[in-house]
C-alpha cells in the first residue's frame, strides 16, 4: 500500500470548504434581492468541484491523511454523481425556496455541508473518518429541514430525524468500538488484513457486526429500522426532501461497501452480514410496497416505495460478490435518477402557498400538459421496473447478481413484491391520464428547471435503451477500487 | 443460417415508432395532420415488411433476415440486438401491420378526444410488437413483451369504457406477473448458459429436468396469462368490454398471440422435456378452454364479451395444437392464430359499427338490424360463420388440423375439441340472429345507417383476407413448413438431456 504524502484524493474537499466559507461570509453582505448571486456561486462551486474530481488521476487507489481517507475509481464516480445530484436538487428547488422564504445562504451552505459530508464518507478508508462524515451530512440535514422553523411539521420531522439519527449513530459508534477491541485498529484495509489473519476475537467481531448492520439500516432507513423515513420525508419541505432522498443514497451505498466490504469482507463475516442483510431486504421489499399502497400522500407514498428500493439496493449487495456491488451501485444510481424527477415534479407543480404532495394533485396532468404527464410517465414506468425504462435494467442487473449467488428464492421473493410495488405506481399514472382535474392552474416553469427535468424524464427512456454506458461504469468503478483487485 | 446486411426487420419495427413519435409531436394540435402522418406512418410500415413475403426462402430450417449488434456490452450483461424470423414469425408481422393499418383506419373519425395520442399509441404498439417477433435475444424479446403493455395499459383506461380503470390495472398487473417470473427463469437461463442472452444458445443448452420444469412453469405463467388459457384468462373479458374497439381489435388480433408466440419460441425449444412432461396438462386446460369457456360464451348478452369469451375458446385450439407435438398440431395452432387474428378482429370492428350508432353492447337492445343496414349485415355473417369454423373461410383451416392432429394422439381430445363446432356455432349465429334479425326491436334501430366507405374498406379487407385464407391456406402452410420442423427438432424430448451426457 503506498501512502502519498500529498493531499491529491481530498482537493476537491478542501477546495468545496474554502468555498463554503467564502459563500458564508459573502451572503453576510447580500440584500435579500440580490441573494441570486449565493445561488450562482454555488452552482458554480459545484462546477469548480466537478472539474477538479473529473481531473484527478483514479488509476489507483490513493491515500492521504495517513490512510484515513482514500481516492479511487468509485469514490470519483460517486462524487461526480453527487456534484451532479446537488446541482439537480438545487435548480429544482430554486422557485420552491423563493416561494417559501428559504431562499437564504443557510440553504446553500447546508448543502454544500452536507455535501463535504457525503464526500468524506465515500472516500473514508477509516471508521473515524466515515464517522465524521456522516455527522456532517447528518447534522446539515437536521437543520435544512427546520429552516422553516415556523412550520410545525417540519419541526416535528426535524426532531425525529435527529433523535432516531442519534440513536443509529451511537449504534454504529458502539459497534465500531467493538471492533476496535477486536482488531486494535480503526482504519478499514488494515482491519481486513488483521481480520484474515486470524488473531482477533470472532465472538467480537459478529456481535460488533450486528451494531454495524443496524446502524447502516437505520440510516438507509431499510425495515425495521425505517420508522422515520416516512414523516420525514412528508414533514421536510420538499426541497429539502430531495435532497435526503437522492445524493445521501449514493454515500450511503459507499458507506456500506467500504465499512462491509473493504472493512468486514472475511469470508465468515460476509456470511453473516449476507443473513443480516437478506432479512432487511425482504422485510424492506414487503413493507415499503404493501404500505406505500395505503397512502394518499405522494410524498408519503414515495417515501415507502424508497424504503423498497432500498430493500433492492440491499438485495445487490448481499450478493457478496463484485458483479452485485457493481449492479447496486447501478441500482443506486438509476434510482437516485428517479427520485430526482419524480420529486422535482412535486416541485414543478406546487406553487407559493401550495403543495401538490398529495396524490390527487395529479389527476388530469395530461390534459393540463401532456409532456410533463409524459414525463412522470416514463418515471414512474421506471419506478415500477418496467422495460423499457431504466429501472427495468436496475431491478434486471440485480435479480441476476442474486440469482448468480444462489438465493434463486430471493429473487422469486423480490420480483412478487415489485409487481405489488407497480400497483400504487400505476396509480399516478391512472390518475394523470384517467382522470379529469381538478386543479387548472397553468404550469409554468423557470427555464432551467423545464429542461433538467426533461432531460431527467427522457433520461430514464434513452438509458433503458442504451444502458451499457452507465452499467459498465459502475462495473469499472467497482471492479478497480475496494482492494477487490487481489 | 446467414447473416446477411439487411435492415427490413429494424424498420418493420422502428418505422411505426417514429411515426408514432412524430404523430406524438404534432400533437392534438392539427388533427387533421396528426391522422394523416398516422395513416402514412402504418402504411410505411406495412410497406417495409411486405418484401418479406417475397424474399422469404421457404426451404430454409434456421432464422433469415438476420441482423446482429452488440447493444448492452458490459462485464455483468451481454446483450445484443439480434433480430431474424422464422415463417411463423413472418405471418405474425404481416399480420399485425395489416391490422395496424385497419384500426387506424377504423379510428378516423371515432376518436375524437385527444387523437394523436391515440393513433400514436398503435403505431409505437405495433412496432413493439413486431419486435417480439423478430427478437432471437431473450433480454430483447422481454424487452418488447413487456413494453406493449405500456401503450395498451393507456389505450384501455384513457379511450375506454366506463369502468376502464379497473380493466386496464387488472390487464396491467396480471400480464405483469406471468412475465416477471419468465424473467427470472430467463435470468437463470443466462447465468446456466455462461453469460448468454441468445435463444439460440438457449436451443442448444442441456439441462436437468427438474430445471427445465421450474423453467417451464415460469414461462407457463408467463404465456398462459397472455393467451389466455383456463384459468388464468378472467383480465380478458374486462380488458376487452372496456378497450375502445380498435384496442380490442389489436388485443385480441395480436396481443393474444404474443402467448402462442411465446410457447413456440421459448417453451417447447428450450425445455424439450419438460413440455412432453406437462403437455397432458396443458392440453386439459386447452379443452377446458374450448368447452367450458364455449359454453360460458353462450350466456353472455354482452356482445363484446361474447367474441371475448369465443376468443379465449379458440385460442384454446392454439395450445392444444402446439402441446400435440405434431407438424399437422402446431401448424394448426398457428394457422389458427392468423386466422383468429382476422376474424376475432372483425367481429370486434363489426360491434364497434353498431357501438358507434347505439352506444350499447347489449344485445337485447338490437334486433332486425338487417333491415336497416344490409351491407352490414352480410359481412358480419360471414365472419360469423368463420368464427363457427364454417368450411371455406380461414376459421375452418386451423380447427381441422388441430383437430385431425388430435385425433392421431387420443380420439377423446379430438372429441372434446370438436364440440366447438356445435358451440362455435351456437353462440356466434344465435347472437347475430337475436341483433341482426326479426323485426326492427326500437326507435335506435329504425334510425340506424348503413355502413360508409371507410368503414366498408376496413371490413372488406379482412373479409377477403378470411376468405382467402379459408379457400387457399397452401401459401401459408408453405412458410410455415421448415420453421415447424425445425421448432419440432428442437423440441424433441431427450435432446437436452443427451446434450448434458
Amino acid at each position: 500500500m503506498e501512502y502519498i504524502t500529498p493531499l491529491a484524493p481530498a482537493y476537491a474537499e478542501i477546495f468545496l470548504l474554502c468555498m463554503i466559507c467564502v459563500i458564508l461570509l459573502l451572503d453576510l453582505f447580500l440584500a435579500d434581492a440580490r441573494r441570486g448571486i449565493t445561488y450562482g456561486l454555488t452552482l458554480l462551486t459545484l462546477l469548480g468541484c466537478f472539474v477538479i474530481t473529473g481531473f484527478s488521476d483514479p488509476g489507483t487507489e490513493q491515500y492521504t491523511f495517513s490512510g484515513m481517507f482514500v481516492g479511487d475509481l468509485m469514490a470519483n464516480v460517486l462524487k461526480l454523481g453527487i456534484y451532479i445530484v446537488v446541482s439537480i436538487v438545487l435548480v429544482y428547488s430554486q422557485s420552491y425556496i423563493r416561494a417559501r422564504d428559504m431562499f437564504r445562504g443557510e440553504f446553500f451552505a447546508l448543502s454544500l455541508f452536507a455535501m463535504l459530508g457525503m464526500m468524506v464518507m465515500v472516500s473514508a478508508n477509516h471508521l473515524l473518518t466515515l464517522y465524521l462524515g456522516l455527522e456532517l451530512l447528518s447534522l446539515s440535514l437536521y437543520a435544512m429541514i427546520a429552516l422553516q422553523r415556523d412550520s410545525a411539521v417540519a419541526t416535528e420531522a426535524a426532531m425525529k430525524y435527529f433523535v432516531l439519527g442519534a440513536i443509529a449513530s451511537g449504534m454504529l459508534l458502539y459497534g465500531m468500538s467493538m471492533l476496535y477491541g477486536a482488531t486494535g485498529t480503526l482504519e478499514l484495509t488494515r482491519m481486513a488484513e488483521v481480520i484474515d489473519s486470524g488473531t482477533s476475537n470472532s465472538a467480537i467481531l459478529v456481535f460488533a457486526l450486528v451494531f454495524i448492520v443496524a446502524g447502516l439500516g437505520f440510516k438507509l432507513g431499510a425495515v425495521p429500522f425505517h420508522m422515520w423515513v416516512p414523516d420525514v420525508y412528508h414533514g421536510a419541505p420538499t426541497a429539502v426532501t430531495l435532497l435526503i432522498g437522492s445524493a445521501p443514497k449514493l454515500a450511503a451505498f459507499a458507506f456500506i461497501m467500504r465499512i462491509l466490504v473493504s472493512g468486514l469482507g472475511a469470508d465468515y463475516l460476509v456470511e453473516q452480514w449476507q443473513w443480516m442483510l437478506i432479512i432487511m431486504a425482504v422485510l424492506s421489499l414487503a413493507i415499503g410496497n404493501v404500505v406505500a399502497i395505503a397512502q394518499t400522500n405522494l410524498k408519503r407514498m414515495l417515501a415507502y416505495s424508497t424504503i423498497s428500493h432500498m430493500g433492492f439496493l440491499l438485495l445487490g449487495i448481499l450478493s457478496g460478490n463484485p458483479e452485485g456491488y457493481a449492479s447496486a451501485m447501478f441500482y443506486v444510481a438509476v434510482y437516485v435518477l428517479m427520485n430526482l424527477g419524480t420529486f422535482g415534479m412535486i416541485l414543478l407543480l406546487s406553487r407559493a402557498g401550495f403543495e401538490a404532495d398529495n396524490l390527487d394533485d395529479f389527476k388530469g396532468l395530461n390534459q393540463r400538459s401532456p409532456w410533463y404527464a409524459a414525463v412522470m410517465l416514463m418515471l414512474m414506468f421506471s419506478m415500477a421496473g418496467a422495460p423499457p425504462m431504466v429501472g427495468f435494467y436496475a431491478k434486471l442487473s440485480v435479480l441476476s447478481a442474486v440469482i448468480d449467488a444462489g438465493y434463486l428464492w430471493l429473487a422469486v421473493v423480490a420480483v412478487l413484491f415489485s409487481l405489488i410495488g407497480a400497483f400504487y405506481y400505476l396509480r399516478i399514472i391512472k390518475l394523470m391520464y384517467f382522470d379529469n382535474p381538478v386543479d387548472r392552474s397553468p404550469i409554468t416553469p423557470r427555464t432551467g428547471m423545464s429542461w433538467v427535468l426533461s432531460l431527467n424524464g427522457i433520461a430514464m427512456l434513452i438509458l433503458g435503451i442504451l444502458p451499457g454506458g452507465l452499467m459498465t461504469l459502475c462495473e469499472n468503478s467497482i471492479a478497480r477500487s475496494l482492494m477487490l483487485q487481489q | 443460417m446467414e447473416t446477411t446486411g439487411s435492415m427490413i426487420l429494424s424498420l418493420v419495427i422502428w418505422v411505426p415508432i417514429v411515426a408514432g413519435l412524430a404523430v406524438l409531436a404534432i400533437g392534438d394540435r392539427n388533427v387533421r395532420i396528426a391522422r394523416w402522418v398516422a395513416l402514412i406512418g402504418a402504411l410505411a410500415g406495412l410497406a417495409v415488411a411486405l418484401p418479406l413475403w417475397p424474399q422469404f426462402d421457404r426451404a430454409a430450417s434456421g432464422f433469415q433476415f438476420i441482423e446482429l449488434v452488440p447493444w448492452i456490452a458490459g462485464e455483468i450483461f451481454t446483450v445484443n440486438y439480434h433480430l431474424g424470423i422464422d415463417g411463423m414469425s413472418l405471418l405474425l408481422i404481416l399480420l399485425n401491420c395489416i391490422t395496424t393499418v385497419l384500426v387506424i383506419v377504423a379510428g378516423w373519425e371515432v376518436i375524437q378526444q385527444r387523437v394523436a395520442q391515440y393513433l400514436a399509441a398503435f403505431l409505437i404498439l405495433s412496432g413493439l410488437m413486431n419486435g417480439v417477433f423478430c427478437a432471437l435475444d431473450a433480454l430483447l424479446f422481454y424487452v418488447f413483451f413487456e413494453a406493449t403493455l405500456i401503450p395498451m395499459f393507456v389505450i384501455i383506461g384513457v379511450w375506454g369504457g366506463p369502468n376502464r380503470v379497473y380493466a386496464a390495472v387488472k390487464f396491467f398487473l396480471y400480464t405483469l406477473m406471468g412475465s416477471l417470473l419468465s424473467l427470472v427463469a430467463l435470468i437463470y437461463l443466462f447465468n446456466v448458459s455462461n453469460g448468454s442472452f441468445s435463444l439460440l444458445d438457449f436451443y442448444e443448452l442441456p439441462l436437468s429436468l427438474e430445471a427445465q420444469n421450474l423453467i417451464f412453469i415460469a414461462f407457463l405463467v408467463a404465456f398462459a396469462v397472455k393467451v389466455p388459457m383456463w384459468p388464468v384468462h378472467t383480465w380478458l373479458p374486462d380488458a376487452h368490454v372496456e378497450a375502445p374497439t380498435g384496442g380490442s381489435v389489436v388485443l385480441a388480433a395480436i396481443m393474444l398471440k404474443l402467448g402462442g408466440y411465446g410457447f413456440l419460441r421459448l417453451s417447447l425449444p428450450i425445455v424439450p422435456d419438460a413440455s412432453e412432461y406437462f403437455a397432458g396438462f396443458v392440453i386439459a386446460l386447452s379443452l377446458i378452454a374450448v368447452v367450458y369457456i364455449g359454453l360460458v360464451a353462450l350466456v353472455q348478452s354482452d356482445m363484446k364479451k361474447l367474441i371475448a369469451y369465443s376468443s379465449i375458446s379458440h385460442m384454446g385450439f392454439v395450445t392444444l395444437g402446439i402441446f400435440i407435438f405434431t407438424p399437422q398440431g402446431i401448424e394448426g395452432g398457428i394457422l389458427q392464430m392468423i386466422s383468429h387474428g382476422f376474424i376475432s378482429g372483425a367481429l370486434f370492428l363489426c360491434v364497434g359499427v353498431m357501438y358507434d350508432r347505439v352506444h350499447s353492447r347489449q344485445i337485447a337492445d338490437y334486433g332486425g338490424v338487417v333491415n336497416k343496414m344490409p351491407v352490414f349485415a352480410a359481412l358480419f355473417m360471414l365472419f360469423a360463420m368463420a368464427n363457427s369454423g364454417l368450411p371455406g373461410t380461414s376459421g375452418f383451416v386451423g380447427e381441422w388440423l388441430v383437430i385431425l392432429a388430435a385425433t392421431k394422439v387420443n380420439f377423446w381430445y379430438a372429441a372434446l375439441a370438436a364440440t366447438t363446432l356445435i358451440f362455435g356455432a351456437a353462440y356466434t349465429l344465435w347472437m347475430y340472429k337475436r341483433v341482426m334479425f326479426g323485426a326492427v326491436a326500437n326507435p335506435h334501430v329504425e334510425q340506424l345507417t348503413d355502413i360508409g366507405m371507410r368503414e366498408a374498406f376496413v371490413l372488406v379487407v379482412l373479409a377477403l383476407a378470411v376468405l382467402g385464407i379459408g379457400l387457399y391456406p397452401a401459401p401459408l402452410g408453405e412458410v410455415l413448413h421448415a420453421s415447424v420442423n425445425e421448432i419440432l427438432r428442437l423440441a424433441a424430448p431427450g435432446r437436452k438431456l443427451l446434450i448434458g451426457m
